[in-house]
Parts: structure tokens; C-alpha cells; sequence
């Protein structure tokens, strides 16, 4: 067994898929972060064209299933419409990246919208009273007062959000990017008599890759925690 | 929840009001301009044109494709959802047994299985099934998602259970094993029952993270809706049509079992506040002082 093991390990770079895990789960994660406080933002707006565009961004791409939104990208976008993103010369497997990262990204944007408003949610009422009282206007008290509040109230989910996130990554092997459970697809065909093992290593991958993140979340969200 | 956005922003006086009417015009026209990219990008590709979406007035799409496809969802996940509520709540009950070893054992179970991606499991499972137990033909994939949608939704439903069950008072316990129940019969006859209604709403919230995930049968070949859709596209070319109707699909049903879950939140906290007595002051004004009063608690 110990042999075998070895041998699949020569045969397959269990490093490298998992530093793909961690790039698309970094790339994606910062993308989410952005549309998701756009959305978030737009979801409190006093504007209601705004409020009402959060609102139905938000249901329709929760609803969703993300194997579909990445199907959606790869297939739709990049496969069908021939959309490029970035350099238009770069190979297939970077393409199938960009546009996976993507579709993880639109993906936990939601989520991370609703992270964000129920840490706004969270803020007392009289801090943004306060603020309007001494003359900030919306974007002012957003930005000044309610929002770094908002975060730091906000850190317990959005930390839920990235280890969902990091675990979503292994969507992306339904358009064939080399991840983790790709990876683990190919050992198990190549080596079934291996299956337990195999599978205890990659699980465990994924426990060491997210039991950090979710210690990590808890411990700044007590440190960070507005004291009231 | 209702109050909330208009916490940020004082009611709008008339030119607020005239300023926020300019932001929404140019904000709904760029929404509507992202959106006039997005259509005229798909129409000048041919996405819209008569022979991609006609399949879908045809009958035989419906009975062929998508029906049986939504058939093999729902199939799934309903058998995922009944064996991920019951082997969930003896997980719960198991991590909140009175015998270390047990709460342990269910501990690392739980922790693990929810630390690890749904779709490592259900190709680990589907491997098992096909190399371990020499199962084939169409009950693999089937049994492959089941596997890997328990395993996970089990151990999120546990940890539903004990926050539920923590979430309860003190008393309830105490006055259970008051009466003479064992710990266990405290547990299985007056805190379970308390703790599966206090978590229903949440309980089908995760009925919509099923129903998605079982969208990740399509890498082990479970003919699921997405499978079926991509099967009837490769077939009549319209792979963005056929997405965009399964997308709706899957958007209706998990849009009523969101609110399903909303109605009974509501529902939930309407019936804590109604019954449940007010506190009354120990000692109501008609009595004299010095009358014969023994406080709860006191005799």
C-alpha cells in the first residue's frame, strides 16, 4: 500500500492541484468581496432601482445552483460566444480559469452581500442617527460610521462565506480545471484498490486548508468585535 | 428586517428627493444599458433567434428532457433530505450524548464531514459503490449523490439540532430530569421536539442547498436537470437557451421554499410572543402586603 501510494504520488501532483484550490479560491474570493459590497451597498441605497437590483440579484443567483452560473460561463460565455478573458491568445486551461473564477465569484458575491447586510443590520440605529445628526449624508455615514462597523460585525459570516467558497472551488472540476477533486477523480480511476486512502488525503487537505480559515474568522471576530 | 433601510438616510426632503430621482434615472439607465449589452451580445451571436428557443414549445423537450431531469433532482434530493434529517438528529444526539466516547465519535464525524467539499463525496462515494461493492447500471449515480448529499447535509442538520437544543432554557431540561426522566428521555421527549421547531425554517432553508448541490450529480452521470438540459442542447445546438429555462426552474422552486422558510419563521416568533405568559410582578397591587405569598421557587 505504502508502494502504491508513493507511486500515485509520482504519478500525481497533489501540491500543485491543491495550490489551483487555493489560487481560484483566492482569485474568487476577492471578486466576491467586491461585487458583493457593491450589492450590499446598493441593497441599503436610498434609491429604490437600486435596492430592487440587489434584491433580485441576489435571489436569482442564491436560487441558483453554481454548477450551473460556472456552466453558464464556461460553457455559455467563453465555449459558445468564443468571450475571452484577458489576453485572447492565452491556452484553454487558462481561459476555463479565469471564467471558473468568475463564476465563483458571481456565485458568493450574494452571499457575501447578505454577510455584509446583516452586519449592517447589526450597526444600533442611533450610530447612523448619530452621524445624520451631526450632517454626514448617505455615502458619508456609510463610509465613516456604519461600514467599518458593518465589517467588523459582519467578519463571523463572511469567514462562513470564504470556507464555503474554498470548498465550492471543487465545482470548477465539472469544466475541468486541475483541482483537488479532479485531481482525486483521476488517483481513484488510476488506483481504485487505493479508494480510503486517497480520499482520507484529499478530505484531509480540505481540513487543513479550511479549519485555519474558520479558527482565523472566530478569533478576529472577538477581537474585533465592537464592544457595546 | 423591514425598518432597516431607511436607517441610513433621513427621510427625503424635496431636493433629496429630486436628487435621488436623477441618480435612479442614471443608475436604471445603466442598469439598462449592462442589460442591452448583455441581450445585443447574445442576439448578434443568433441566441435569440426562432430555432434556439422553439424546442421548448415542443412537447417532446418537456416528457423527454427536462421533466425526467427535474424527476432525477427531486428524486435525489428527497431521499437525500429524509436520510440527512434522520441520521442528523442522532448525530445531534449523539454529540449531546452524556457518554464522552459517543459525543466524540459524533463530534469528529460531524466537524469532518462538514470541513469537506459535497462533490469529493460524492465521487468518493460513487468510486465505493462501483469498485467496493460492484454496484452498475442506472442506481450508481443515484446512490453516489445520496451518499454525498447525506454525508454532508447530516452533519449540517446535527449541528442545526444542537443549536437548536442549545438555544433552549435551562429549565426545560432540568424540569425534565426533575420528574424522573433519564438524561436521554429528557432529551428525546422534551428538548428534540423544541429544538426541530425552533430550527424548521432553517432546517428548509437547506432544503434549497440540496436541491442546488444535487446539481453536482452531473460530474458521476446522474441524469439530473443540468445533465438533461446539457443532453438536449448538445442535441438542438442552444446551450444558453437551455440553461437559462433550467436556471428559472431551479430559481422558482428554491424561491418558494425560501419564503416556505420565511412563513415559518414568522409563524415560529408569532407563537412565542402570543402564549407565553407576561411576567407578572410577583406581588400584584389588589394584594396587601403581608399577605400569605410564597415566591416560586421558595416553598
Amino acid at each position: 500500500m505504502l508502494n502504491g501510494l508513493s507511486e500515485l504520488f509520482a504519478e500525481y501532483d497533489v501540491m500543485a492541484a491543491f495550490w489551483m484550490t487555493i489560487k481560484l479560491a483566492a482569485a474568487a474570493a476577492a471578486g466576491a468581496l467586491l461585487i458583493g459590497t457593491i450589492i450590499a451597498i446598493m441593497r441599503v441605497s436610498p434609491v429604490r432601482v437600486f435596492r430592487s437590483f440587489g434584491t433580485t440579484y441576489v435571489t436569482v443567483i442564491r436560487n441558483t445552483p453554481l454548477t450551473l452560473i460556472v456552466f453558464f460561463c464556461a460553457f455559455g460565455f467563453y465555449i459558445t460566444l468564443q468571450y475571452r478573458i484577458g489576453a485572447q491568445d492565452s491556452p484553454i486551461d487558462v481561459q476555463n480559469f479565469r471564467w471558473g473564477v468568475l463564476g465563483l465569484a458571481i456565485y458568493h458575491a450574494a452571499f457575501v452581500a447578505e454577510a455584509l447586510r446583516s452586519g449592517i443590520n447589526s450597526v444600533p440605529k442611533g450610530q447612523a442617527e448619530a452621524a445624520r445628526a451631526i450632517g454626514l449624508d448617505f455615502s458619508q455615514s456609510l463610509s465613516n460610521v456604519v461600514l467599518p462597523q458593518a465589517f467588523r460585525g459582519a467578519i463571523a459570516p463572511l469567514g462562513n462565506v470564504l470556507i464555503a467558497l474554498i470548498k465550492n472551488t471543487t465545482v470548477v472540476a465539472t469544466i475541468g480545471v486541475a483541482e483537488a477533486s479532479y485531481l482525486m477523480k483521476g488517483m481513484i480511476e488510476f488506483r481504485p484498490d487505493l479508494i480510503y486512502a486517497i480520499f482520507v488525503i484529499m478530505a484531509t487537505g480540505f481540513v487543513i486548508l479550511t479549519l485555519p480559515v474558520g479558527v482565523l474568522f472566530t478569533t478576529l471576530s472577538r477581537r474585533l468585535a465592537v464592544r457595546r | 428586517m423591514s425598518t432597516e433601510a431607511n436607517v441610513l438616510f433621513d427621510a427625503p426632503g424635496p431636493r433629496a428627493r429630486r436628487r435621488h430621482l436623477v441618480i435612479a434615472v442614471v443608475g436604471s439607465l445603466g442598469i439598462l444599458a449592462l442589460l442591452y449589452l448583455v441581450i445585443s451580445a447574445l442576439a448578434a451571436k443568433g441566441q435569440f433567434t426562432a430555432d434556439k428557443w422553439s424546442p421548448f414549445l415542443d412537447p417532446v423537450t418537456w416528457t423527454s428532457y427536462l421533466l425526467p431531469g427535474l424527476r432525477a433532482t427531486l428524486v435525489a434530493a428527497f431521499f437525500s433530505v429524509i436520510l440527512a434529517i434522520v441520521c442528523g438528529i442522532l448525530l445531534g444526539m449523539g454529540r449531546l450524548s452524556e457518554a464522552a466516547p459517543v459525543r466524540w465519535a459524533c463530534g469528529v464525524f460531524v466537524e469532518f464531514f462538514r470541513a469537506v467539499p459535497v462533490l469529493m463525496m460524492m465521487l468518493f462515494a460513487y468510486y465505493v459503490f462501483l469498485f467496493g461493492l460492484q454496484i452498475s447500471g442506472e442506481a450508481l449515480p443515484l446512490l453516489g449523490v445520496i451518499a454525498g448529499l447525506t454525508f454532508y447535509n447530516s452533519s449540517v442538520i446535527a449541528e442545526l439540532i444542537r443549536s437548536g437544543v442549545g438555544s433552549l432554557p435551562k429549565g426545560q431540561r432540568e424540569a425534565g430530569l426533575a420528574i424522573g426522566l433519564t438524561p436521554f428521555a429528557a432529551l428525546r421527549l422534551v428538548l428534540l421536539p423544541q429544538a426541530v421547531t425552533i430550527m424548521l425554517p432553517s432546517i428548509v432553508s437547506q432544503l434549497v442547498v440540496i436541491l442546488k448541490d444535487s446539481a453536482l450529480g452531473f460530474l458521476i452521470l446522474y441524469p439530473e436537470l443540468v445533465r438533461s438540459g446539457q443532453t438536449l442542447a448538445s442535441l438542438e445546438g442552444n446551450i444558453i437557451p437551455t440553461f437559462i429555462v433550467i436556471a428559472a426552474i431551479f430559481i422558482i422552486i428554491n424561491y418558494l421554499l425560501t419564503r416556505l422558510a420565511h412563513y415559518l419563521e414568522r409563524r415560529l416568533q408569532a407563537r412565542r410572543r402570543g402564549p407565553r405568559m407576561p411576567e407578572a410582578p410577583l406581588v400584584s397591587p389588589e394584594m396587601a402586603p403581608g399577605a400569605a405569598l410564597t415566591a416560586p421557587g421558595q416553598a
